[in-house]
């Protein structure tokens, strides 16, 4: 028993047995409440901005580059899996700006009451998916 | 006895000088939350600029991109943008790695790589973006 929290995991039965005490039910357990989700959406889609930054390095860095470099990134966006990409790094900025908004809310001392906080809960999404799909629409049209 | 019953007594196994710093156990105060908070006040108007301005570079030509960041408002925009972003970036992933990787070496590889890799990111596309705009 090497970990501290192992070992606070240690106890005895009614017949004197050491025993592993069961935990908590995990995180697949719990029903999914609206505020969970869009909290676990903030973090997925944080991390997932922060790979799509290669994807803006690697434009950028194009773009500075030559005509060759950068015609090519401009033709892999315009390619199926491309614009799967882009897709999902749209929606993953809407969310996480819309999310982040309400976390700049809640810094200053609002929202926190369980229906307000349900309420914006689906506020984020809505908005979030909203916005992306406008801003498609846009783009699609200048294309 | 009744003296010290109606003095307010702390019952806390905390050395006065350490309530006094009220640091806690992380041994650093808000600062980090303090400076993601507000890379992230910065990130709202930058970020709705710069989805009008990809979305304007839909199917560009390299001189359209290069006519764009020539401009100084746009270039200047840009560079805060980037340095925002990936300030915000390295927080965020620090925080995400801190919470859930628990196991020492694997916690300080991934945080070092975190540093190295959004300082290494963030130099190239400014440097990118300078050699675009200048």
């Amino acid at each position: 028993m090497r970990d501290v929290r192992d070992a606070l995991y240690v106890a005895r039965n009614t017949d004197g047995k050491l025993v592993r005490r069961p935990m908590s039910p995990h995180l697949q357990i719990w029903r999914w409440p609206i505020a969970m989700a869009v909290s676990i959406t903030h973090r997925v889609t944080g991390v997932g901005l922060g790979i799509g930054t290669l994807l803006l390095t690697w434009w950028l860095v194009a773009a500075a580059t030559s005509d060759a470099a950068f015609d090519f990134i401009q033709w892999f966006l315009g390619t199926p899996i491309g614009i799967f990409v882009l897709f999902c790094w749209t929606l993953s900025l809407l969310l996480h700006l819309c999310s982040g908004i309400r976390h700049l809310a809640w810094d200053a001392g609002f929202g926190f009451e369980p229906q307000a906080y349900r309420l914006t809960s689906w506020i984020v999404y809505a908005v979030g998916i909203a916005a992306t799909v406008l801003i498609w629409i846009v783009g699609l049209v200048i294309w | 006895m009744s003296d010290t019953s109606r003095s307010p007594r702390v019952d806390m196994r905390r050395s006065p000088l350490g309530r006094a710093r009220g640091l806690g156990a992380a041994h650093s105060g808000s600062a980090t939350w303090w400076a993601h908070t507000l890379s992230s006040i910065a990130l709202v108007p930058l970020t709705l600029w710069f989805i009008c301005g990809m979305v304007r570079m839909v199917g560009a030509s390299r001189d359209d991109v290069v006519a764009w960041l020539s401009r100084p408002l746009p270039l200047v925009l840009m560079l805060v943008l980037l340095l925002m972003t990936f300030h915000h970036m390295k927080l965020g992933l620090e925080t995400v790695v801190e919470d859930y990787i628990h196991q020492p070496v694997a916690r300080l590889t991934m945080l070092l790589s975190i540093k190295a890799v959004t300082l290494l990111l963030g130099l190239a596309c400014i440097v990118s973006v300078l050699r675009i705009g200048l």
